[in-house]
């Protein structure tokens, strides 16, 4: 028993020595699920010597609540879209850096440099930008697809295999754009039809789920899947007779960014890891893996031809992408409601 | 004199025993048998292989796997070690020492771990930490992991202990041996297969937990449950299953285990735990 | 020391007397703070604020259980109307529970009955293979429910194979799945408590009924049924407690649209709501009703202990 004990204690401490140092030499990393090929985390730390963790999410907002309910501090970079990179330097959740830090600064794209949510780029840069719609299993459905009805107002064939992001910025922005009004409209008329909008299309919806929403695709548990521009790609390559709508309403774009988070437990090696990204080869990688664009000057001399050439990557000239708005807290409190009430 | 109709036998119930075990097995089974399946598509047949097998330890996730398989080890370990020291200490206390004051509260207490529904101490634990400002990480799973276990180690203890009369002891003190000698020399050996039995099912207890190290793990901190959760999510992928395989086998091995080892003890004493 | 025992003749629990509460000490320690203390503490959380866009503001607020409640409207600035969402949700839970429970006794008692009447080796080979599921990592075995009736999984594959279907039935993400899987985790929790009831089983008392000319339909339901009822009520319990807080079964097998008060929690939390004064308030509503049941089970045991001495 003596013996146990000792044992269990020392154990205890070293526990205790493990979980409290940050100890030289490591990254860790906050990002979205399925997004970051190990080759490239792998290629890191033989480089820098750095021992990289990395913990996922599934949607902005998640991300948020966890930093703001304590993970803050325990991680040194995450990977927020355009909208939500404003409201979390809004919160106090960022640290800025300045050029000089970043050898590679110059290579990020001069139409991604100055933007507007986070002009200049003092706490962020481009990790991969693509679009959000939904993907169509063609085997189920041969009709015009280039419509949002096909998530809002389906057509009998569809009704309930349809699978929706579990992702509010995106949802709420297609509602906008499918009763063609404002993003974050202040008109108590208009919050009051997206909400109608949302509680009259969920009976069609079999789930709302991000982390599924290429698997359903594949085993056709769903025919029509809201999804990101990437995962519609890997969704085919894996079987699933998709196509990606670019609706005549309007579609999401976005551009994903690695922020520098405040503190940072190990800021250095979060700024060797952004410059690390910044390589035009490294960003290359990545847009090989995740199938969007990078937003790197250079890196196309290393992309893979198909992932260049995907239709999900190549939309239509007149088509309309809208970036998703960051609400004001008034709007934003009625948003929360109505999510609520889509997801209760 | 034989009576005609069997009073034990009715109608059905053995057609329902065997419904019950083919339900409880079939789900397992069928993941079993697919973990071994060669082709890519986890829906059709394409012949018997080990290359999912090969894909845990040697594939893209490999290393997260190890680490998270090292990470539940590590503190199933510790954390069956201490509960079991602890729910030793308790059943000696419970069962051998006489009325004491808050002797009732403690076996409540003891017992109420499971009582608690285990999302329901998850938050608790979650908030808990979190208001007191106690950095997540490998201390916060260990410490909720104890919480849980004591009660699973304590009831094969305390269930060998009350078949051991303490005649042993007495003889013992008889003998002018300290009460801590008897205790060591005595008790401890007499009890040693309840609390080996106690300790592999905190162990197999610690390890299978999901839902309180979801909430309670640190930045870039899996177990293995939380790994398969996290991969599963996603979509049931082959490697999945036969990761899922291996530590089912672990399971029954364990549990297997921790009964023959009970047998063993009733057996050499002839007494009913 | 050794002196101890001759102050007075030895009884067989007394050999530590007086150690009893140092004994005690850990284990009031470890559960005290790290269990009963957390509770409290989740207690006052569910009367604090909620911050705008996720955390806590140390403020005391009644919202969380208003917003479990009652509902203001989109804007907040309506009447309050009972809000049934969350009635509904902890409604679906009970069913639900009360569903398996029922199940995992019908399968459940006959089983634990013709365990226990088995001898020797068949009784310990039937027994230990009730006992390996309950041991065996519930993730796993959720995981293992769902690729199994999924739309193109091998329940449907051989279904529509063997020509009882044309099309897969859809199982994956409905109420049934879930049900599936709460009757499926917790099955052998309902086995186990009969099967020790029915062991202490007298049979002469069924021999006795047959000798009066009992029908075995009599002798089941009112001589077996009341003598086993305590293992049949903890079994219960021990189906319907976990079951009203499962989490991994809603998860996993009933998507978001098929919430249950674990999924319900576990979204405040993890999920994108980040609103901990709701999810504390609504684990406190979880463990109340679980203390409820509890409280009727030991009056129960009580009257059952005195009813058979």
């Amino acid at each position: 028993m003596k013996h146990m004990l000792k044992l269990g204690a020392s154990a205890l401490a070293l526990m205790l020595a493990t979980s409290t140092a940050h100890a030289e030499g490591k990254l860790s990393i906050y990002n979205w699920f399925e997004y970051m090929p190990k080759e490239l985390l792998d290629k890191f730390s033989a480089e820098h010597g750095i021992e990289v963790t990395m913990d996922t999410y599934d949607s902005n907002e998640s991300m948020l609540a966890a930093l703001k309910a304590g993970k803050l501090g325990s991680y040194d970079v995450s990977v927020p879209g355009d909208y939500m990179v404003k409201i979390m330097a809004s919160e106090g959740l960022l640290d800025t850096f300045s050029k000089d830090e970043l050898s590679n600064f110059g290579n990020i794209e001069p139409k991604w440099v100055d933007v507007s949510f986070d002009p200049g780029r003092k706490s962020s840069i481009p990790y991969q930008w693509g679009s959000t719609s939904f993907a169509v299993n063609r085997d189920a459905f041969s009709g015009d697809i280039a419509t949002t009805d096909m998530i809002f107002n389906p057509p009998a064939e569809l009704k309930g295999k349809i699978n929706v992001l579990d992702s509010q910025g995106e949802v709420l922005a297609f509602a906008a754009l499918h009763l063609g009004i404002p993003q974050c409209s202040t008109d108590r008329e208009q919050l009051k039809a997206v909400n109608d909008l949302l509680q009259n299309a969920k009976p069609h919806w079999a789930s709302i789920s991000s982390d599924i929403a290429k698997d359903v695709l594949v085993s056709r548990e769903a025919d029509v899947g809201m999804i990101w521009s990437g995962f519609s790609a890997k969704a085919r390559e894996e079987g699933a007779n998709v196509e990606y709508a670019f609706p005549k309403q309007g579609y999401v774009v976005w551009m994903d960014n690695v922020v520098l988070l405040k503190d940072a437990p190990n800021r250095e090696n979060a700024l060797k890891f952004m410059n690390f990204l910044l390589e035009p080869e490294n960003a290359a990688t990545l847009t090989n893996f995740a199938q969007y664009t990078a937003g790197v000057s250079g890196s196309g001399a290393f992309l893979n031809p198909t992932v260049a050439a995907l239709p999900e990557s190549n939309p239509p000239a007149d088509g309309n992408g809208v970036f998703v708005q960051a609400c004001s807290e008034e709007v934003q409190k009625v948003y929360d409601t109505i999510w609520t009430n889509l997801k209760k | 004199m034989a009576r005609k109709v069997d009073l034990k036998r009715f109608p059905g119930f053995q057609s329902m025993t065997y419904l019950c075990l083919i339900l409880l097995y079939a789900p397992l089974l069928i993941v079993m048998v697919y973990s071994f399946n060669d082709s890519r598509s986890i829906t059709s047949w394409g012949g018997i292989s080990l290359r999912w097998y090969e894909d845990v330890f040697f594939g893209l996730e490999a290393e997260k796997f190890r680490a998270a398989a090292f990470n539940s080890v590590v503190i199933a370990i510790i954390a069956a070690i201490t509960s079991t020291t602890i729910a030793t200490m308790a059943a000696t206390g419970m069962l051998r020492a006489g009325k004491f004051r808050g002797k009732s509260f403690s076996f409540a207490l003891i017992n109420l771990p499971l009582m608690v529904p285990e999302i329901v101490t998850a938050v608790a634990t979650l908030i808990f930490f979190s208001a007191i400002g106690f950095n997540a990480g490998y201390l916060t799973i260990l410490i909720a992991h104890i919480v849980f276990c004591i009660p699973f180690a304590y009831l094969p203890i305390a269930a060998r202990m009350q078949g051991i009369e303490d005649i042993y002891e007495q003889a013992a003190q008889d003998l002018y041996a300290t009460r801590f000698e008897a205790f060591k020399l005595i008790l401890l050996p007499l009890m040693a297969p309840g609390i080996l039995s106690g300790f592999l099912l905190a162990f197999i207890i610690s390890l299978d937990d999901f839902i309180i190290t979801n909430f309670v793990k640190g930045a870039g901190i899996e177990t293995l449950p939380t790994a398969i959760f996290g991969a599963a999510k996603q979509g049931i992928k082959p490697n999945i299953m036969a990761i899922s395989t291996l530590l089912l086998l672990v399971s029954v091995v364990f549990v297997t285990l921790s009964y023959l080892i009970g047998r063993m003890g009733q057996n050499k004493n002839g007494k009913q735990i | 020391m050794a002196g101890a025992i001759s102050s007075g003749p030895p009884t067989s629990t007394r050999t530590y007397q007086g150690l009893g509460q140092y004994l005690m000490l850990p284990s009031w320690v470890i559960i005290g703070f790290f269990l009963v203390l957390p509770v409290g503490m989740m207690l006052i959380y569910s009367f604090l604020t909620k911050e705008f866009r996720g955390g806590v503001i140390w403020e005391f607020s009644l919202s969380a259980y208003d917003q479990f409640f009652f509902d203001r409207g989109l804007f907040g600035d309506e009447p309050a109307k009972i809000e049934w969402t969350y009635i509904t949700i902890f409604w679906r839970s009970i069913w639900q529970a009360a569903l398996a429970t029922v199940l995992c006794l019908i399968i459940g008692f006959p089983t634990a009955w013709f365990i226990a009447t088995r001898s020797g080796r068949n009784k310990a080979i039937l027994l230990f293979l009730i006992t390996i599921p309950y041991w065996v990592n519930l993730l796993i075995r959720t995981i293992s429910m769902k690729f199994l009736i999924r739309d193109t999984g091998p329940l449907n594959t051989w279904l529509i194979e063997f020509g009882l279907i044309s099309e897969p039935l859809h199982m994956v993400n409905t109420n049934f799945a879930v049900q599936l899987g709460l009757f499926y985790s917790y099955l052998p929790f309902m086995v186990l408590p009969i099967y020790a009831s029915v062991e202490r089983y007298n049979n002469s008392l069924s021999e006795a009924a047959a000798d009066l000319y009992a029908s075995k339909f009599v002798i089941l339901s009112k001589i077996v049924l009341p003598m086993v009822k305590p293992g049949i009520i903890a079994g219960c319990i021990l189906v319907f407690v976990p079951s009203l807080g499962a989490f991994l079964a809603p998860d996993l097998l009933g998507g978001a649209k098929n919430f249950m008060i674990g999924s319900l929690i576990e979204e405040q939390f993890k999920g994108n709501a980040g609103n901990w004064p709701f999810g504390a308030a609504a684990s406190m509503i979880l463990l109340s009703m679980v203390l409820v049941v509890l409280l009727f089970y030991a009056r129960a045991q009580d009257k059952g202990g005195q009813n058979h001495g």
